[in-house]
């Protein structure tokens, strides 16, 4: 059987890891922590596909009903 | 007509500031109208406008909002267990009890159900939806057995096998016997539809146990798939299931992988992630209000099911995950087990800074929201020199 890749799924949205300078620029926009964003888990199946450690940031593409595109992120945390 | 270029020049300005699909329905109504480029310009500055106006200000009490928008229509739900028939023979829960369900996180619906679709191959035609189908359905040789009978004379167990049954799930008396075989247990022939296991045992509680072992001998299928249902919908085949079993399933040659749908949300959390769980509250939850004919905005649940996954796993709302973890002792006894929350900080001598909404409402002081958020602070130039 071919690989399963979540990513392909309908429920599973797009996701990427951000670079060191997204990080900051993120930071810099919302003021904020990184660990004040929503956490993923990094032995989540998501984390896993991407290869994600802890401390890493994903941006999330979500589709939206609403706005149609919707960009969230979530924090990897090592549990 | 304007040309297409230039009102799309105009909008690339707002792609970061306005969502994707205000973008997209803006283009699609200025290409239809007649006006110059300072007009176009115009109406796309006042939609920005608008639709800066029309976000959630910063201390807005979004979640007391959620609470009442989904609460009040919650009370016109109907109370008792409603089984709604919308496959036939299947039962789903639905109505209060599936919401509360799904807000306290249970582990497993007390109706687990599955949407299967088939893949290009198998989905147009109905033998083979029937084989993928046998290949998800568990059965065991409970299913098949008329009756299984413990010969104490010849010390043999002796398993009667209704022949309609096995044939319609395609199952031969041959692989029985060659599943029975892997067991170990003794000499295993075939007389007529029985099958005859010869061992020799003797204790009525090694007998009993190895009953049960038989009985529950997995022939085929999926672990925990009870019963399959196939139903045309449009011009394909579905296959919908009485039990879930998302990672069995996903195994299956024959089906569509990137479309399985299970309404157990922890499978899929484990599964396919955080994020599609999250997906996954949400189409539940408005799935369940939609069909109660109540008109809660998406949006709401949307807030309920973020709330839910923050932590990077599933947490209800409720005493032991999203109330039960808040910073605020006081907020927390104000919930539910009050004595507990109080008598634990007292005897850990804890603080309470005040943060939060119910600990100001409990000692009287204005609340962190709307205009109550705002905190002044003096600043004090240095004297001296």
């Amino acid at each position: 059987m071919v690989k399963f890749d979540i990513f392909k799924h309908e429920l599973v949205p797009k996701a990427r890891i951000l670079s060191k300078e997204e990080v900051e620029n993120l930071k810099k926009t919302y003021g904020i922590k990184k660990e004040q964003l929503p956490w993923i888990r990094k032995n989540d199946p998501m984390c896993r596909a991407l290869g994600a450690k802890p401390g890493d940031v994903l941006m999330i593409i979500r589709k939206s009903e609403i706005a149609g595109e919707a960009i969230s992120y979530r924090y990897v945390v090592p549990w | 007509m304007v040309d297409e270029k230039i009102i799309n020049k105009l909008l690339e300005n707002y792609e970061n500031l306005m969502p994707k699909k205000l973008i997209e329905e803006l283009r699609n109504k200025l290409v239809k109208i007649d006006a110059n480029e300072e007009k176009l310009k115009e109406i796309i500055e006042k939609t920005y406008r608008e639709y800066i106006n029309a976000l959630i200000e910063p201390g807005e009490a979004v979640g007391t909002v959620s609470a009442q928008s989904i609460g009040e229509p919650g009370t016109q739900m109907t109370l008792r267990t409603f089984h709604y028939a919308g496959v036939r023979e299947f039962n789903v829960t639905l109505g209060l009890p599936r919401l509360i369900e799904i807000v306290d996180a249970k582990k497993v619906p007390s109706t687990p159900t599955m949407i299967i679709r088939l893949d290009e191959e198998h989905k147009y035609s109905l033998e083979k939806a029937k084989e993928v189908a046998s290949r998800i359905e568990r059965i065991t040789i409970e299913n098949i057995a008329k009756s299984i009978e413990f010969d104490m004379i010849n010390s043999s167990f002796i398993i009667e096998i209704d022949e309609e049954i096995a044939r319609d799930k395609g199952i031969t008396k041959e692989y029985i016997v060659k599943i029975l075989e892997r067991l170990k247990i003794g000499e295993i022939s075939i007389e007529g539809n029985k099958i005859i296991i010869s061992c020799s045992i003797s204790s009525p509680d090694k007998i009993k146990k190895l009953r049960e072992k038989i009985l529950g001998l997995k022939l085929k299928g999926v672990k925990g798939i009870k019963r399959v249902l196939i139903q045309k919908e449009g011009n394909e085949y579905v296959i919908y299931t009485d039990g879930s079993n998302l990672a069995g399933v996903l195994r299956v040659k024959g089906i569509d992988p990137y479309k399985v749908y299970t309404n157990n949300i922890f499978e899929i959390a484990e599964v396919l992630g955080i994020e599609a769980a999250r997906a996954a509250i949400i189409r539940e939850a408005y799935h369940v209000l939609e069909q109660q004919g109540l008109d809660v905005d998406l949006r709401h649940v949307i807030l309920i099911a973020d709330l839910m996954t923050i932590t990077g796993k599933i947490r209800q709302i409720g005493r032991h995950g999203v109330s039960g973890e808040k910073s605020s002792i006081l907020a927390r006894a104000a919930f539910e087990v009050t004595v507990k929350h109080l008598l634990e900080a007292a005897v850990h001598g804890e603080e309470d800074p005040l943060e939060g909404v119910t600990e100001n409402v409990i000692v009287g002081q204005t609340i962190p929201l709307g205009t109550g958020m705002v905190e002044l602070f003096m600043h004090f130039p240095k004297r001296g020199r």
